[in-house]
């Protein structure tokens, strides 16, 4: 069984993002250990990218200030490389495809492989263009998670049946950020995934209460966490880690009282 | 020369997030639906002449040809178009296109603001709803442009993220489609973003090289030798480029923004100093770090200070059809003042750069040679700037 596969094993999983470096990449670590310390099961770490097109002012606001830092995907990867010598938990990293492109493919994937990162989720890239990075994350065993939104309709099949990993799946319209209430219909997507597909899938955009987390949990196989996180790490930055662990401990709660 | 996946060789794509794919994909099939329907191209063509006033002139400029005293200079007028530059073309089609598609909201970014006020504008005589992002930098280089804008009833949103210029907007304004997209289409102003975008667009603005050809044959008797036009995403150029593409003796050449010169980091020169990325829907050539960070580019000119460039130029640049050359401040500005002195015509700041670049080739090309320039849109709306920029103290 793959990492992400048994972040999800008996369990409705709860799924941490982290902007790497902001403010610096040692309050990133401490904050990723902390978040696993509190049961997150899946780490999620945002490489920053310059024209964050698929988020919401906090995130925006997270690559800015991680940018401005200096922090770099190699910085980045050294970083993966100490965490994973006391990390256990799957994680995967969120960034732009430009990112990757402009790293090599081959060389990112490979370094994704050597350092211990399960997979990687592109928001820019969608199914019909992943055949470009495909063959090189199979072939580093590194997973290219897909996103399901909630225009998606028709295309929920196509996506599912070729998913790996994990699904995620975007709650609501627009970009990432906190939401007072979440409308789409997840119930029948997550249906048609089910039908279509044995792979987890979570859902994220939206979530920051524990009870949001709990329903969006119940709907699927996990929630995805990110603004609300990031919020916490802009107001108390260095010190942030704490205040983090205490949210992740709350939410993992709420995930893991799903009936 | 785009296959089913918009590629223009290496160039182009969609990469874009899952939740506008469905919206690119009906965008598509209703545009190839509608653009071989002839009561759709009768109602275009019906609009782009009696409301923006095609075809537009093709004015030959004899005292510059004097003056340089090489190849002959024509000027194709987009600048007298409707609203002063060619984005009506692509606009009134867009507008329509989405009329047609049943959306009754447009929104779209804009640099200098001519793309707002044409889409302002379709969308006032359309009867749609109307929201301009603009990069902050940009609404105070074109203030004029916003109240413009706003006269027309549109609502204009400041950008304030990033660089708060054109490529800030784009950002913006792909960010609010994916918040809005049953009601809304996102006009994009350039031949740049996902598939089907740099088609469309590209195919709306060819109507300029369809008429330069015309007008040329009928003035010359013969092809011109060079086409000229200023690139920053590349609408006006690849609508002037495209329908000299088969033909192998015409120049084709772009005129990018180099802001205070390539050598430096204030450039906005993609071709001359970026390389192949995957930005805003497309994969072509941008201005980046070795993260594949986008750089903070620079240009006088709000229309050109844009980090990357359209699909379809990339793959021009790639096969060796058409040049793209650099062009400054500094050039641009002069020739600003050379084309107002000369003709007594005012051209935007982006098409000074194509007017600066003619000046430097046409003394060395023979009488019996022919260049024509795309004067893409007016210079009203630069004049405080570049009287700023020559140090007087006007404003708008």
């Amino acid at each position: 069984m793959t990492r992400i596969a048994s972040a999800f094993e008996n369990k409705k999983a709860f799924i941490a993002f982290i902007t790497c470096g902001d403010p610096d990449l040692a309050t990133t670590a401490a904050c990723v250990r902390s978040a696993v310390e509190n049961g997150a099961d899946l780490v999620e770490l945002g490489i920053p990218f310059s024209d964050p097109t698929a988020e919401g002012p906090v995130i925006q606001g997270a690559n800015l200030r991680a940018l401005t830092g200096g922090v770099t995907t190699d910085k980045i990867f050294d970083m993966v490389r100490e965490l994973r010598k006391d990390v256990s938990v799957p994680m995967v990293f969120m960034t732009y495809v430009n990112v990757v492109f402009s790293y090599g493919a081959e060389r990112f994937f490979e370094t994704c492989k050597e350092t211990g990162m399960d997979g990687v989720i592109l928001p820019d890239l969608p199914y019909e263009e992943k055949e470009e990075f495909l063959p090189v994350s199979r072939k580093h065993g590194v997973d290219l998670i897909s996103l399901i939104a909630p225009t998606s309709e028709n295309r929920i099949a196509m996506i599912a049946k070729e998913a790996e990993g994990f699904l995620y799946i975007v709650s609501s319209l627009g970009v990432t950020g906190t939401r007072s209430e979440i409308k789409t219909d997840l119930k029948s997507i997550v249906d048609v995934v089910r039908q279509n597909t044995d792979i987890p899938c979570a859902i994220g955009f939206g979530i920051s209460t524990p009870e949001q987390a709990q329903k969006m949990a119940g709907i699927s196989d996990g929630a995805i966490v990110g603004s609300a996180i990031v919020k916490l790490i802009e107001r108390y930055g260095k010190g942030a880690p704490e205040h983090v662990g205490a949210y992740v401990r709350e939410m993992v709660e709420a995930v893991r009282n799903v009936s | 020369m785009t296959n089913n996946n918009g590629r223009f060789g290496i160039h182009g794509g969609q990469y874009i997030p899952e939740t506008l794919m469905n919206a690119v994909i009906e965008l598509e099939e209703a545009y190839n639906h509608l653009k071989n329907d002839s009561a759709f191209n009768k109602e275009l063509t019906a609009l782009l002449n009696d409301y923006a006033g095609r075809p537009s002139r093709l004015y030959f400029a004899k005292k510059m040809t004097e003056n340089l005293g090489g190849a002959k200079i024509y000027l194709k007028r987009e600048d007298l178009n409707h609203t002063g530059a060619h984005k009506i073309n692509n606009v009134l089609g867009q507008a329509l296109l989405a009329k047609k598609m049943g959306k009754t909201r447009l929104i779209a970014e804009t640099g200098a603001g001519q793309h707002g006020v044409a889409t302002a504008t379709a969308a006032t005589l359309l009867g749609m709803e109307c929201v301009v992002f603009m990069g902050e930098e940009d609404t105070i280089r074109q203030a004029l442009n916003v109240y413009r804008m706003r006269l027309l009833g549109a609502e204009v949103i400041p950008v304030k993220s990033g660089t708060a210029t054109l490529k800030d907007a784009v950002s913006e304004a792909m960010r609010e489609w994916t918040s809005r997209i049953a009601d809304t289409h996102y006009c994009l102003g350039s031949v740049m973003g996902p598939h089907p975008f740099p088609t469309i667009v590209r195919d709306f603005q060819a109507v300029i090289s369809k008429e330069i050809r015309e007008q040329i044959l009928e003035k010359e008797g013969r092809l011109p030798d060079a086409v000229i036009a200023c690139v920053g995403g590349g609408s006006n150029a690849i609508g002037t480029f495209y329908h000299f593409i088969e033909d192998k003796d015409v120049r084709l050449i772009g005129c990018e923004a180099a802001g205070r010169g390539i050598d430096t980091l204030e450039t906005a020169a993609t071709v001359s100093t970026g390389k192949l990325g995957i930005f805003h829907g497309m994969k072509s050539y941008f201005c980046q770090d070795e993260y594949g960070q986008i750089a903070p580019v620079y240009s006088i000119s709000a229309g050109l200070d844009y980090p990357g460039i359209g699909p379809e130029h990339a793959h021009l640049h790639d096969i060796g059809r058409a040049e793209y050359v650099p062009v400054t401040d500094d050039e641009a500005v002069e020739a600003f003042e050379y084309l107002s002195r000369t003709e007594g015509i005012i051209p935007a700041i982006e098409s000074a750069h194509a007017v600066a670049y003619a000046e430097k080739i046409a003394p060395d090309m023979g009488r019996d040679q022919i260049i024509v320039i795309t004067i893409s849109g007016r210079g009203d709306k630069d004049c405080a700037a570049i009287a700023r920029y020559r140090g007087e103290d006007i404003h708008d």
